[in-house]
């Protein structure tokens, strides 16, 4: 089967090793991955703050960039539910409006790939460690995807999971909202991580690069010993 | 502006919020409360998913022939001999009721819980007129008593109060000398409220769901209070906003369950009423004239938009019971008396985006909103074009935003820009690296890195790592 990976404009240059991860796993499950190279952002920055003018040449770019892919398979909910949303940027232009439904039709989340495509629950990871999983929001809610990653998860030997208490709340990342409205962003981080610290992980997992980046870098700052890990790179381990 | 509240700007008012240590204590209290309350009356339905989709088709149905409705409903209350009043602004609406009130020489008036009437300013339209006017739902109550404090939530107005502030209020203001105990507290109202509903020359309530078929208003409370204003005064004013009706009982039966069950994690409340204009020869209670207003105030603006949905509220406040922005922040922060998820779609709506444009802006999308709203507003989506219209139509972006935005376009539209950009991106951000991390970033990093550390670019991006490899391979 061959699959065409889309990065993220954050994995690409933060997080690679996520990439790796993913490249791998799939690999493993007989998956050939290629990289359309013309591939940059899904727009959603410039979405969500209400530019959709410019986002519709972003959307009209990664359109053509996926056209000849049979599966686009992403580490990032948030980055998936962005390509389902473009068939609304075209209510008023058919032509790519229905391209638009073809591309959400063809690209999957990861783990949700792996679960309801390739039908595998178990990718023979190993990790021993105490860990809890953050349910990102526009992964979860908007996309539906909510029991592949916890299926994965359950079947990765030696991982001892806990249920994160109010797991269903946002972490206070939302794109420019983190920016643009930082002391309410800063109490929801915060209170995300004393939730997590109930749970006594040792690791937060989640397959967001967004939310990660939001929960890790105030766990940073606050010099906390919680590690934020992907999901692709506690699938791919194994140790 | 009625709706709004305060002269605060936005951050000054969250500043304030965030402040207020008790405030947050008691919502999220409210909200973990509430959330449990909610989850079992919806698991009690059965398929919750199927009376969402039932409701949403019903408020569709009704707003997309509302004018004929509003007819039927205006036909039938004349028709048992009440008086309807079209207020296309919230003056008119004060004008005709102060009206009333002179012609009745009303000294005292008795009010149920109406947010309607708080988007009005009513009460002081009729305070202005030299009427005493008392609130009669509990917490509405506690805010008269405490100043003409504005409400936070829209079904539980004193939600940042606790009990101890409240028997503060009560010693202050009416020499309350009890405990801070619920009961007592209660009682102590129960008592004072008696003896006003009894002299009250009129009563004013707000308006559920009118319903079309029968002239028919209904009100949904707890604490019977709507009823007794309804039954003692001699006249009944009632207040509702135009999209506030269903064409036969048999919708106002779901609706007020999915109200009940999404307010409040009831069944039904302890009192729901169905009142038919004033009292028939024979009755033994009830007003002997009856008055209904019905308000536009910018709703037929909303018709035929594509906020439209945004008129399918039915006012259970569901959607601010989730809200993880509310939570901390609280309802004061909106600057409007309609505050959450839903104060965020309906006040620029209502009164613009001068007073409000921040508000579409306070969300981070999560759509916990949209997932728990009964009549299915696609509350976060409603958000975003807002945000739509005030950059595009109103062009109130910030000229650094607006460029960040058409580079960025440009960026992700062209392959080569955007992998010069991440290219370049180690040595941009190298000055402000340390041990691997960003503390203190430049430019729209900054307000990232005042309360988080922000990861270093790779030095190697995802785009190289793949070229070089022997498998796989750019397409």
């Amino acid at each position: 089967m061959k699959v065409s990976l889309f990065i993220t404009c954050l994995g690409d240059v933060f997080y690679p090793y996520v990439g790796k991860d993913t490249v791998e796993i799939l690999e493993r499950l007989n998956c050939e991955v290629v990289f359309p190279k013309n591939q940059t952002c899904c727009g959603q920055p410039a979405y969500n703050s209400g530019y959709h003018k410019e986002t519709k040449d972003v959307a009209k770019h990664m359109i053509k960039t996926f056209e000849q892919s049979d599966y686009i398979v992403s580490p990032s909910g948030s980055c998936v539910t962005m390509f389902h949303e473009y068939v609304h940027l075209f209510d008023h232009d058919k032509e790519w409006q229905e391209k638009a439904q073809s591309l959400a039709n063809r690209t999957f989340e990861f783990t949700q790939f792996i679960v309801d495509v390739l039908k595998v629950e178990n990718v023979g990871a190993s990790f021993s460690k105490r860990a809890t999983y953050h349910t990102s929001c526009h992964m979860s809610r908007l996309l539906g995807v909510k029991d592949a990653p916890m299926k994965l998860l359950e079947n990765v030997k030696g991982l001892e999971l806990s249920n994160l208490p109010n797991k269903e709340i946002c972490c206070g990342f939302g794109g420019t909202f983190s920016v643009k409205m930082v002391p309410i962003s800063e109490q929801m981080v915060n209170e995300k991580i004393e939730h997590i610290e109930e749970t006594d992980a040792e690791v937060l997992i989640g397959a967001d690069c967004g939310c990660l980046m939001n929960i890790g870098g105030r766990i940073e700052r606050q010099g906390k010993p919680i590690k934020v890990m992907h999901i692709a790179q506690v699938l791919n381990s194994r140790g | 502006m009625p709706m709004k509240i305060g002269d605060v700007e936005f951050f000054g008012r969250v500043d304030k919020g965030l402040r207020n240590s008790f405030m947050r204590n008691a919502v999220v209290s409210a909200q973990e409360r509430l959330k449990g309350a909610k989850l079992n009356a919806a698991e009690e339905l059965g398929d919750w998913e199927e009376w969402r989709n039932l409701s949403e088709e019903i408020r569709q149905h009704t707003l997309e022939n509302l004018d004929y409705y509003l007819e039927e409903l205006t036909e039938n209350v004349c028709k048992q001999g009440g008086h309807v009043f079209f207020a296309q602004t919230a003056e008119e609406a004060n004008e005709y009721i102060t009206r009333v009130s002179k012609e009745k020489k009303a000294k005292k008036i008795i009010k149920s819980k109406s947010m309607v009437t708080e988007e009005i300013s009513m009460n002081d339209a009729l305070e202005a007129l030299g009427c005493e006017v008392i609130e009669s739902d509990l917490g509405e109550y506690i805010l008269q008593l405490d100043d003409h404090d504005p409400p936070s939530h829209i079904v539980a107005p004193a939600l940042h109060k606790n009990k101890e502030q409240i028997r503060e209020t009560f010693s202050e203001k009416k020499g309350y000398k009890k405990t801070s105990k619920p009961e007592e507290l209660a009682l102590f109202a129960r008592e004072q409220l008696r003896a006003d509903f009894l002299s009250a020359d009129i009563g004013i309530t707000g308006c559920n769901f009118a319903v079309a078929e029968s002239g028919a208003i209904s009100l949904v409370t707890n604490e019977g209070n709507a009823r007794l204003s309804t039954s003692l005064p001699k006249t009944q004013i009632t207040v509702m906003g135009m999209e506030r009706i269903v064409p036969t009982w048999e919708e106002l039966d779901i609706l007020v369950s999915m109200l009940c069950r999404s307010a409040v994690g009831q069944k039904l409340t302890s009192y729901i009423t169905g009142l038919i204009g004033p009292k028939d020869k024979g009755d033994v209670d009830g007003p002997e004239e009856f008055h209904l207003v019905i308000l536009d105030n910018g709703r037929s603006n909303i018709l035929g938009t594509e906020f439209q949905s945004a008129l399918h509220c039915i006012r259970c406040a569901a959607c601010i019971n989730v809200c993880p922005i509310y939570r901390h922040i609280g309802g004061h922060s909106y600057g409007s008396i309609y505050p959450g998820p839903i104060g965020a779609v309906l006040s620029p709506l209502l009164g613009g985006y001068e007073d409000y444009k921040e508000l579409p802006y306070a969300s981070s999308l999560c759509a916990a909103c949209t997932e728990a709203c009964p009549v299915k507003i696609p509350l976060h989506d409603l958000l975003v074009k807002h945000r739509r219209n005030i950059v595009e139509e109103h062009g109130k972006g910030t000229f650094g935003e607006k460029l960040a935005m058409r580079g960025f376009s440009l960026a992700a539209s062209s392959p080569k820009i955007f992998s010069m950009g991440s290219k370049s991106a180690p040595t941009v951000m190298s000055p402000f690296i340390k041990d691997g991390k960003v503390k203190k970033g430049p430019g729209p990093i900054k307000p990232w890195t005042d309360i988080r550390d922000f990861p270093e670019p790779s030095k190697q991006s995802f785009r190289e790592w793949f070229k070089k490899r022997d498998k796989g391979g750019d397409q």
